[in-house]
């Protein structure tokens, strides 16, 4: 026989449900339905004849490593050319001039989706400048 | 052998003590920064260096500064202590200290201007004391900043005799235009240190095509009309070609080559023709 049952069950109640409020708070709220979606800007990059130095799936999961790959050879070695695995296409190796000078000039459609929604800051932009900003 | 207890620990102790010894100095010799005295051959190196020619130079006229300061986004504040320099100009008595106690020089050249910026040493004390190598010479000769590791310890600001280097006090969009004058080239961060960068952003050794030369001697050759009459000459001190440039300006002008603070044993690659 337990004293106080109805206490201790609210309570035990009240509790998880302010302990699980991330678990339910943005399907409350509706904020889980505003996924990031980058077909459209990837659509209209392809109608334009235009493909990334690597694949699509290649360049979501690790394009983070390859920009850091790319400015440890530019700053330290002095060396700016990436041949493309993928399709043996030289590039410049160049965050402002090859990424999003010649494709990705909607910086904020593109890089600040996804960033924002998976809460990442990237220091990128403090130093390296925006085509148009 | 019988060998005591006593005997055993003593071996013992000696022989670790003995290894310990070894394999710190072994580090001490060889933790220093890779390309330190590098002055051998094996490295098939460039060797970027600077003439300066301070009689070629017109008074009055900054077209080097204000060019190299316009490319690289150089910010200029309004408070002094907070001022980043790149390559600027000062007098005689302030870029030669040592000289001054030389009465007989010291009349003469005191107040003549001079230009200053990173000597891009040989034997650069701020890469011995960076922490995080953010600071390096590359194999061309170049001492460079690689901003993203620079953790604002300012070590190497401390390190420099020749005070080539400003540290970020404030956020150097503050001291800019919006845009930044130079969109192409990135402007730096609160907290890191920077300095001249002998225009490594551009293709100084024509690996693209025809070589590109530092801005701020593209800009007095311009102003000059030709490179031959430039006051500043960039080249390869391992050129033979550049070299002979080198001396015949010296043998018609009748100067002679001076480097600043020769005795810090930095090996400065910036030479004055005085």
């Amino acid at each position: 026989m337990m004293y106080d049952t109805g206490k201790i069950v609210a309570g035990i109640i009240i509790f998880l449900a302010i302990f699980s409020v991330p678990f339910w708070y943005s399907q409350v709220t509706g904020d889980a339905e505003e996924v990031p979606n980058l077909d459209p800007a990837l659509e209209s990059l392809k109608a334009e004849g235009k493909q990334c130095v690597e694949s699509v799936d290649y360049m979501r999961a690790k394009h983070m490593d390859l920009l850091n790959t790319w400015r440890d050879d530019v700053v330290r070695g002095a060396d700016r050319e990436y041949v493309s695995e993928e399709y043996g296409v030289t590039y410049d190796k160049s965050l402002t001039d090859t990424c999003l000078e010649q494709c990705h000039t909607n910086k904020s459609d593109f890089c600040d989706q996804c960033h924002t929604y998976v809460n990442v800051e990237p220091g990128c932009w403090e130093c390296h400048n925006i085509v148009g900003e | 052998m019988e060998v005591s207890r006593r005997e055993f620990l003593k071996l013992a102790g000696l022989a670790s003590a003995g290894a310990v010894v070894t394999a710190s100095s072994g580090a001490l010799l060889t933790g220093c920064s890779p390309l330190i005295g590098m002055e051998d051959e094996s490295l098939n190196a460039k060797n970027m260096g600077m003439l300066f020619i301070p009689s070629r130079c017109e008074e009055g006229c900054h077209d080097c500064i204000d060019a190299c300061n316009k490319m690289h986004n150089v910010p200029k504040h309004d408070n002094k202590d907070h001022e980043i320099k790149w390559i600027w100009e000062t007098e005689f008595q302030h870029a030669f200290t040592e000289y001054m106690e030389n009465e007989l020089l010291k009349e003469r050249m005191e107040h003549m201007p001079f230009l200053v910026m990173c000597n891009h040493c040989a034997n650069p004390a701020c890469v011995r004391v960076c922490p995080t190598q953010a600071t390096f010479r590359r194999k061309d000769g170049l001492v460079l900043m690689d901003y993203h590791r620079c953790i604002g310890c300012r070590f190497c600001v401390a390190a420099c005799p020749y005070g080539a280097r400003s540290f970020n006090f404030k956020d150097p969009q503050k001291g800019l235009q919006n845009p930044v004058p130079n969109p192409n080239f990135p402007k730096r961060t609160k907290g890191v240190v920077e300095k001249c960068n002998f225009c490594s952003e551009r293709d100084i050794h024509g690996q693209f095509g025809s070589p590109e030369l530092p801005y701020c001697v593209e800009a007095c050759a311009n102003k000059k009309g030709s490179l031959g009459e430039s006051a500043l000459i960039f080249g390869d001190l391992k050129d033979p070609e550049f070299i002979e440039q080198f001396e015949k300006i010296q043998k018609d002008e009748k100067l002679i080559p001076l480097r600043r603070k020769e005795i810090a044993g930095t090996q400065p690659k910036v030479y004055y023709l005085v």
